[in-house]
């Protein structure tokens, strides 16, 4: 009797972020120092953020304004009722020995974001992944490390707390992700619409953004999660992911092997392109929260709640959608184009004045996103206005250039700005559009090389590409392409 | 007795305060007493009371989001056991 060997075990990986993203306000969030990033160590401190006896913290109402509106854009329940409570631990990072933060009653719950990934055969998927939380919390300090350039090794360490009170939301989701590009999609999307709202600059090497990954490994089609495993240090979203394949395969690898894994936090290292263990102290992680006598109650009230709402912009999720369904944009290209509120404004500009959306969707993916990364330029700096593109796709829709033309004064419009017509009559580009004009140039052409001609009639027909590019040279680039092919075409074929 | 000698130490450990055997026994005492103190509290019919956090009933204090600066900054580092420059100085953080 024979029997098919048993089938190798697949694994998969239950993965879940919690995120920190830094709110754009001017002021701490129950302090008024500065916020600013980069400023000389301990410049913005002051007695709140640094727990000197007899100081009170005032919640700074743009905070709640923003956590607010970022839990709605995330189609959260935002608490009627909701506290703030102490989080206790010693690290030289938290002045006051405790972390001001949100425990049982945050001000946002069960909410969803949706991303949109390529499937294997490259179709597009959409996934909801859940949103457990969101709640405010105060950052801690920055520690450098003095006698060496990490934690294990320095014989003493200096503290900046120029970060000690700055406003933050952390938002947690559900274990809904499977792979580290589904993380990373997720980070992005986070992003985008902390962006869109204006709520965060999402900076990540500035640590605007910040993304711990939990994840553990379980066998396909079973319920029961792995031991979970803490990743923390990435420092983009490429490094997300890349921390999440590689810890998915050391997980993975030891399971089969029949090794223990240890619910412990570890360390991307970007150099070594691997995980590694940080020792943590055992029993440190009882933060006996309690809650906040400091601070009073937040009650959002329904008119507040629906003040706050109206004030959301349109969202990633919701463009990309009427991007495709009104505009016929492919997905692709509405999630390029999405990916930046700026981008938007300014394509929306553009087709408003009349532009057709595909085609004012190709300048600015194409020739213009290419020109703002050369010259490392937002397309808020530009001196096109989206009104002049939508002047220069009209020359190209009425024959008037062609989109080479429009390709050649593209880079000036960029820099110098002003109207694509009056630059068109001014430098003599208006296409050749006149049959009998362009007749007359073709004839000239094809009187200047006997030859080809002679080559083109014996059957190397491939010789009209040659003929064109002439006929092209000989305009300065102006002769209308389609109608120079179709009449060159009738003359050399006699 | 609602808290034994163990959690003492517990609650010490996570407030990183080193208590003699003495000091153990006597901290286990008085914060049994205390909580015997409070457990009258339990005397009192609490179903029909809304639970609270606080006492007094204020909600929503805030205040704008605009800066002030409070210029105490040398005062400040100054107040910490060691400061070096512009930084806070704290001891080593891990012992190898």
């Amino acid at each position: 009797m024979t029997s098919a060997a048993p089938a190798k075990t697949q694994y998969e990986a239950v993965i879940g972020l919690e995120t920190h993203c830094q709110l754009s306000t001017e002021t701490k969030i129950f302090s008024t120092s500065s916020t600013q990033f980069g400023g000389d160590p301990n410049t913005n401190i002051d007695p709140v953020c640094m727990g000197l006896p007899g100081t009170l913290p005032v919640l700074n109402q743009k905070v709640l304004e923003y956590a607010v509106k970022a839990g709605l854009a995330l189609n959260c329940q935002i608490a009627p009722y909701s506290k703030f409570d102490r989080k206790q631990y010693f690290y030289p990072d938290l002045p006051k020995n405790y972390q001001i933060s949100q425990y049982d009653l945050p001000i946002a719950e069960h909410g969803w974001l949706e991303i949109e990934l390529d499937d294997e055969a490259g179709s597009l998927v959409r996934k909801r992944i859940g949103i457990t939380r969101l709640h405010m919390e105060e950052d801690a300090g920055k520690l450098v490390h003095g006698g060496g350039d990490r934690l294990s090794g320095s014989t003493y360490s200096l503290v900046d707390y120029n970060r000690a009170g700055i406003p933050l939301v952390e938002i947690v989701s559900e274990p809904d992700l499977r792979s580290g590009t589904e993380a990373a999609e997720y980070a992005r999307e986070l992003r985008r619409i902390m962006r869109y709202l204006g709520v965060s600059d999402g900076n990540m090497q500035e640590g605007s953004l910040r993304c711990d990954v939990n994840i553990s490994v379980r066998p396909v089609g079973t319920e029961a999660f792995g031991t979970k495993v803490e990743i923390k240090n990435m420092n983009s979203f490429n490094a997300i992911e890349r921390a999440i394949n590689y810890e998915i395969e050391r997980q993975t690898a030891a399971v089969e092997a029949g090794e223990p894994i240890y619910q412990e936090t570890r360390l991307w290292e970007e150099g070594a392109q691997r995980t590694i263990s940080m020792r943590m102290k055992e029993g440190s992680s009882d933060y006996r929260y309690f809650p906040e006598p400091d601070l009073g109650p937040i009650q959002v009230s329904s008119q507040q709640l629906e003040a706050w709402r109206t004030e959301l912009p349109e969202l990633p999720a919701q463009k990309r959608q009427r991007y495709e369904q009104d505009l016929g944009l492919s997905p692709y290209d509405a999630r390029v184009l999405t990916d930046d509120r700026a981008m938007t404004e300014y394509f929306e500009a553009a087709i408003a004045t009349g532009a057709n959306a595909k085609q004012a969707a190709n300048w600015l993916m194409g020739d213009i996103s290419a020109y703002l990364n050369t010259e490392k330029a937002a397309i808020t700096d530009i001196a096109l206005t989206p009104q002049t593109l939508a002047e220069m796709i009209g020359l190209i829709d009425d024959s008037t250039i062609s989109t080479k033309i429009a390709k050649d004064i593209l880079p000036d419009l960029l820099a110098q700005g002003g109207s694509a017509k009056d630059l068109v009559e001014r430098k003599g580009l208006i296409q050749m559009s006149d049959p009998a004009v362009l007749e007359a140039e073709i004839e000239q052409v094809i009187a200047a090389h006997p030859d080809e001609l002679e080559k083109y009639r014996a059957g190397k027909t491939k010789l009209l590409g040659f003929f064109v590019g002439q006929v092209m040279k000989r305009t300065g680039g102006r002769a209308d392409p389609k109608l120079t092919n179709q009449l060159l075409a009738k003359k050399l074929n006699g | 007795m609602s808290i034994d000698r163990e959690q003492v130490q517990k609650v010490a450990h996570l407030a990183r305060l080193q208590l003699t055997p003495d000091e153990e026994t006597q901290f286990t005492t008085q914060l049994n007493d205390i909580l015997d103190y409070f457990e009258q509290l339990s005397e009192l019919d609490t179903s029909q009371v809304e639970p609270t956090t606080r006492a007094i009933d204020t909600v929503n204090v805030t205040r704008v989001d605009q800066l002030q600066s409070t210029a105490v900054r040398e005062q400040i580092l100054d107040c910490a056991p060691d400061r070096d420059g512009e930084f806070f100085r704290v001891p080593q953080i891990l012992n190898d």
